[in-house]
């Protein structure tokens, strides 16, 4: 194990009961390491655990059985509050359906988190523009999300998941929503943080989107079927 | 610094929140604007009757006894006791002859009616017969020049004192002191003006009234059935005692034998403050149970109106706890929405109080404002009751798993 891991999963399982003796097992044992700038696809059929998994190396989700460590530090002995807390410092997430606050302009949704990191409100607002500003959207801050395209929200989304400089950014098909130029966009921008030093986990269905990264981990059944270096790498528009 | 930051986060939610659903918002709290009006007018009103009747007990004297007809306050049978003997005059001569523990003695009667100067006119005056005694013998005081002399007195002379507000209405530019007024036709020169005593529309103080000597009265206006003497108390300390001896003094002019009821009364101020003092607890207590009770109905009310908006905002929860939020932070953010709820409910109450008191105020001529104690705690207890109905909902949200949060649709 390098001491450069910020992920380190041990066989990680998860399962819901559905009263009764019935149970769905989504992970059954799953050992993956991720590590620092390391840019990762998970791929799979639907339903066979990604979004399971995703859940629970962001700390939204608490695994059945299983060892995950977050840079060294053992997750599932932590607590709510500590549990918000790595969310809130250590993860970005971006979610397929953009998931902004509908009721607050861009800027305050990219603030969110400071706020919550207790950042004050000048330099948070310093903070949230640089963020805006890099994602390309300087000139969009005090839209709502019904006012911005599809894109637009999904770059407010990745600059709030990058506003508190999270040790991973974790991206749930992020491009599921989106067609495909607006998709190779975000694509591009996802290469642009990478290169920047950026650790990027993402989910997809497209075989095209995954070749972006440098390793695909694919999934079935909430078993780990292959995890393999991309060799092949499509030409950037 | 944390906490701050959460809350200016949390009051800008409930802002956004509460204006989303401006309509929703007011009528939810409905409970809590007749809560806070009922509280807030009630203690309004207690305040002024308050204060209004102090000036009118004032006006009653704390060392005075009225020897009378009939009971202020009583249970009795009217039948048993409307046939007593009348109080007459004469009686004053005897008690101020007996009655040890007494300084002084006043036979009061009066009538109402109009009085003129010139052409200014004061139709309600209540024209009072009284003897010179009854400067000591009442809780009037203070007059703007003088009260009649004995001698004036006993010799019916036409002079008068009037109150502040038949002065004012008789008066409007000058001194009336020096001046002379018709009653019934008949001029008297008025020697003195009491000072303004305000209370229950004046009715129990000087302020609507002119005395003259009681001799002038019964000549004028022939002898009267009702009688008051006034009887002014030597030592304070002793009302129990005077009153018992001017009792012994009644029974005995009256020649009640011993064992038989009185057939007067010895009334003082202390009875009306008793009345009083019960009949302000009950409108207390009857505004404490409207109050209570709407504001349960009102906190339900609101309590539910949250358990909706947690629901409508389970995706926005689910949010805010993967970017971070903490249990305490989005407890904190519901119970800030529903204490602002009530808060709004508390400032419409106290709106619509506001106006309420100034209406009544001036439709019944009465002294009254909103204490500001009383806004104070409309304030605090819509915030409370803000504050415990939103804490189940807070909880539900603040409890809420963030992974089906994020899933609900
Ligand atoms: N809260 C839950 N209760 C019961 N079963 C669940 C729950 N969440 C997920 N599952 C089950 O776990 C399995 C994995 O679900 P998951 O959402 O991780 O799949 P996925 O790989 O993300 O699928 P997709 O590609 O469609 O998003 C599925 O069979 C799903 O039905
Ligand atoms: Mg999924």
């Amino acid at each position: 194990m390098q001491d450069s891991q910020v992920i380190n999963l041990q066989q990680i399982t998860k399962s819901y009961d559905m009263g009764g003796v019935e149970q769905v097992n989504a992970l059954r044992g799953v050992s993956v390491g991720i590590s620092k700038n390391e840019y990762v696809a998970i791929m799979g059929p639907s339903g066979s655990g990604k979004s399971t998994l995703m859940n629970i190396i962001g700390c939204l989700d608490t695994p059945t059985s299983g060892l995950y460590e977050f840079n060294g530090i053992n997750v599932s002995e932590m607590n709510d509050n500590e549990l918000a807390k790595v969310r809130n410092k250590e993860i970005g997430f971006v979610f397929q359906t953009f998931n902004l606050l509908a009721r607050s302009d861009a800027l305050h949704n990219v603030e969110l988190p400071l706020i919550y990191a207790g950042v004050h409100s000048t330099e948070r607002k310093r903070l949230a523009m640089e963020a805006l500003e890099h994602v390309g959207l300087g000139d969009r801050v005090h839209h709502k999300p019904n006012e911005l395209s599809g894109g637009q929200r999904q770059r407010v989304a990745v600059a709030r998941a990058l506003v508190n400089k999270p040790s991973i950014l974790l991206a749930d098909e992020p491009t599921g929503n989106l067609d495909s130029k607006t998709g190779d966009e975000i694509m591009v921008l996802f290469g642009d943080l990478h290169k920047l030093g950026n650790t990027i986990i993402l989910v997809t269905h497209e075989e095209y989107i995954a070749e972006h990264a440098h390793r695909i981990i694919r999934v079935r059944d909430g078993e780990v079927a292959s995890d393999e270096a991309v060799t092949k790498r499509p030409a950037l528009a | 610094m944390f906490f701050l930051q959460e809350l200016k986060e949390g009051m800008l939610i409930a802002f956004q929140a509460i204006r989303a659903n401006k309509m929703r918002s007011v009528l939810t709290t409905l409970g809590i604007i007749i809560g806070i009006v009922a509280v807030t007018v009630m203690a309004t009103a207690i305040d002024g009757l308050d204060k209004a009747f102090e000036k009118s007990a004032k006006a009653f004297g704390t060392d005075i006894l009225y020897v009378q007809k009939f009971p202020w306050v009583s249970n009795e049978d009217w039948s048993l006791i409307r046939n007593r003997p009348d109080i007459k005059p004469q009686y004053v001569d005897v008690i101020e002859r007996q009655a040890k523990l007494s300084a002084a003695a006043a036979p009061v009667v009066a009538r109402r009616t109009t009085v003129k100067n010139g052409t200014f006119l004061f139709e309600d005056a209540i024209v009072t017969g009284t003897t010179h005694s009854y400067n000591e013998a009442s809780g009037n005081t203070n007059i703007d020049g003088r009260f009649f002399t004995a001698e004036e007195s006993d010799r019916a002379r036409l002079v008068c004192v009037i109150g502040a507000t038949v002065g004012e209405k008789l008066f409007p530019t000058g001194d009336p002191v020096g001046q002379t007024i018709l009653i019934a036709g008949a001029p008297y020169q008025v020697l003195g003006v009491y000072e303004k005593q305000g209370g229950l529309w004046g009715r129990f103080t000087s302020d609507n009234r002119v005395f003259i000597p009681f001799d002038a009265f019964q000549s004028r206006f022939g002898s009267r059935r009702w009688v008051t003497i006034n009887v002014k108390v030597a030592d304070i300390g002793e009302m129990e005692n005077a009153k018992l001896e001017l009792e012994g003094i009644m029974r005995k002019v009256r020649r009640i034998e011993p064992g038989k009821a009185n057939n007067f009364n010895i009334n003082a101020q202390e009875i009306l403050t008793q009345t009083f003092g019960r009949f302000t607890m009950v409108v207390g207590a009857i505004g404490l149970v409207i109050t209570g009770l709407s504001l349960i109905v009102g906190g339900i009310g609101i309590m539910n109106i949250m358990f909706v908006s947690v629901t409508e905002r389970t995706k926005e929860i689910g949010i805010r706890k993967a970017i971070g939020a903490r249990k305490r932070t989005i407890l904190m953010q519901f119970l800030i929405e529903a204490a602002a709820l009530c808060l709004i409910g508390g400032m419409i109450g106290l709106s619509i109080s506001f106006i309420l008191v100034q209406v009544v105020s001036n439709v019944f001529e009465l002294e009254a404002s909103m204490p500001a104690i009383v806004v104070f705690i409309a304030i605090v207890v819509s915030l409370v009751v803000g504050v415990i109905s939103g804490f189940l909902p807070a909880f539900r949200a603040a409890k809420m798993d963030p992974v089906e949060a994020l899933r609900y649709e």
